[in-house]
């Protein structure tokens, strides 16, 4: 560890964000003084650290040097008097350090943190402006980086954040500590906003993806985060393996020119091994809670995919079963849509089918609705109403790679019908 | 005499190298085990997935099973070596090796007392 290499204090600074601007944030009870406390406290690690080293407990030692430096302010704002120096005001603490590192190891630290994260996700918040605060203010991502995130313009994005703050603000913090059904609200409300963060990330298209993969990855070190201070919650451990095993396909989900690949038509070896086995182990340790929840059952799914070393191994009879389950905790005509894809592989497309045709009214603008449809259709050789249903999934689609795949269905359409005979049945 | 290195770090500090500091770092310490596999001196080396994937039995009667590592603490047990050192000062100068390597947090040095090989063939996830 030298002095001309400071990558270790960018990675200290970021993991003990979350925990210092909690509690920095537990003194001042607002959250613009409690962050630009802890700027000022990270300005003085970047002159102190490289000389000192690490401190023992950067958590604690940019805690106590960020509320000193903001006591400090407000009493010279007060006297308008001149302040000691610097270096002075942090000379000595070595005990302080230890003594508000050991209060830290008590439950202070759990909901500091937890208290921190649900502010961002405050229900008067639109979700955008919910990931864009938690970006801001728990990772400590740059206004820059979040707005190129989301591909839009910094000032855009600049006011996204300072709306979000000026809610938050006017909501007031809860600091009251949360009691037993409190905290597990709070809990919910916090994987919710994970999951969203995980998902701009994960929606990307294939020109973007890589520009929007740190979101994903900003998701999963929250979850870790989230998981490491609540470390018996099954749904937070199901939260955790999905993004987790969704994650791991992330190298294999686009082709070279940024189309979309679809899950059975990537290219496995491609997969991340080891994130596979972390999300596998969080599951199999989920499960023996007995306590299911949403977040556990499509981790459970995604694991089957995971688990599945070809495409044709795929338990589809369990994945038709899990859907089943997911429909009854979290009833939803997108996860009907998804269970038709299971049943049209174990009792075909016309089953399918059958099961989709109640949801039309509800999913009428849904993009993936046409392209499973007109999929079932083609598989039926019903080749004529196959492309009305693509040429309203095209229609309705989200992102280029989305209209690029089903372009590539209504091809394949056009050349069977030059044929003497479409492809019948599946 | 075999000794077992054992890594402890703060796991929050780790989980948040970049995935480039990250393949940097194992670069770097890869260099030192070739060196030792070279010298047949390097027994099996593990690096854990995060305490959040951990699981505890507590031996009481009855047992106990409960989420997570076994102990809180500010440093996580990350990972191990077995090394295969002449004495304590050799073992050392192998942990000073790594932690040149990848500084920050502590090696615990432990002399190995018995020590099955094994013979699984199951590969850990790359």
């Amino acid at each position: 560890m030298t002095t001309t290499d400071t990558a270790w204090i960018d990675a200290a600074l970021t993991s003990a964000r979350p925990q210092a601007v909690g509690a920095l944030l537990r003194y001042f009870r607002n959250l613009d003084t409690a962050e630009e406390a802890y700027q000022n406290a990270c300005l003085r690690a970047l002159k102190s650290w490289p000389q000192n080293g690490p401190p023992r407990d950067a958590a604690a030692w940019l805690i106590m040097v960020g509320r000193n430096v903001a006591i400090d302010e407000v009493r010279r704002n007060r006297r308008q008097a001149p302040l000691p120096e610097d270096d002075q005001a942090i000379s000595d603490l070595g005990d302080a350090e230890q003594e508000i590192a050991e209060r830290l190891d008590g439950s202070h630290y759990r909901d500091d943190i937890l208290r921190l994260l649900f502010i961002c996700c405050h229900p008067d918040l639109p979700a955008t402006q919910q990931i864009a605060l938690a970006l801001r203010i728990v990772s400590g991502l740059t206004v820059k980086q979040i707005a190129r995130a989301f591909l839009v313009s910094d000032a855009a994005m600049e006011q996204r954040v300072t709306r979000a703050k000026a809610r938050v603000a006017e909501a007031g913090v809860p600091f009251e500590a949360p009691g037993a059904v409190e905290r597990s609200q709070r809990l919910a409300a916090v994987a919710a906003m994970i999951y969203l963060i995980f998902n701009e990330g994960y929606s990307a298209s294939g020109d973007t993806a890589e520009i929007r993969k740190p979101l994903s990855e900003e998701a999963i070190r929250l979850a870790r985060l989230l998981l490491r201070l609540f470390q018996s919650e099954p749904e937070i451990m199901g939260l955790t393996a999905l993004l987790l095993l969704q994650h791991a396909r992330a190298e294999a989900r686009f082709d070279a020119g940024g189309a979309l690949i679809l899950l059975e038509d990537q290219d496995r070896s491609r997969w991340n091994r080891k994130l596979i086995a972390e999300g596998l182990a969080l599951i199999d340790k989920a499960m023996r809670h007995r306590r299911s929840g949403p977040y556990q059952i499509q981790a459970a799914i995604s694991a089957l995919h995971a688990r599945a070393e070809k495409p044709e191994d795929t338990d589809w009879k369990q994945i038709d079963l899990l859907y089943g389950a997911l429909e009854l905790v979290q009833p939803s005509p997108v996860v009907t849509l998804n269970r038709a894809v299971a049943v049209s592989k174990v009792r075909g497309a016309e089953a399918a089918l059958e099961m989709i045709e109640p949801l039309a009214p509800r999913l009428s603008n849904y993009f993936h609705f046409f392209g499973v449809r007109g999929a079932f259709l083609m598989q039926l050789g019903r080749n004529d109403e196959a492309r009305i249903a693509f040429d309203r999934a095209i229609a309705l689609a989200n992102t280029s790679a989305e209209a690029a795949h089903i372009r590539m269905h209504l091809d394949r359409l056009m050349r069977d019908s030059q044929t003497p005979r479409g492809k019948a049945g599946k | 005499m075999l000794y077992a290195i054992l890594c402890y770090h703060d796991e929050d500090f780790v989980g948040s190298w970049t995935k480039e500091q990250d393949e940097a770092v194992m670069k770097k310490l890869a260099v030192v085990q070739e060196k030792l596999a070279h010298q047949g001196r390097l027994g099996p080396v593990a690096r854990l997935l995060p305490t959040t994937a951990a699981t505890t039995l507590r031996k009481d009667d009855p047992p106990m099973v409960l989420d997570g590592p076994y102990a809180e603490t500010k440093e996580q047990l990350l990972g191990f070596y077995l090394v295969d050192c002449a004495n304590l000062d050799e073992a050392v100068d192998v942990a000073r090796d790594l932690g040149a390597a990848n500084p920050g947090g502590a090696y615990e040095i432990r002399p190995v007392g018995t020590f099955f090989p094994g013979k699984t063939s199951v590969k850990a996830p790359a």
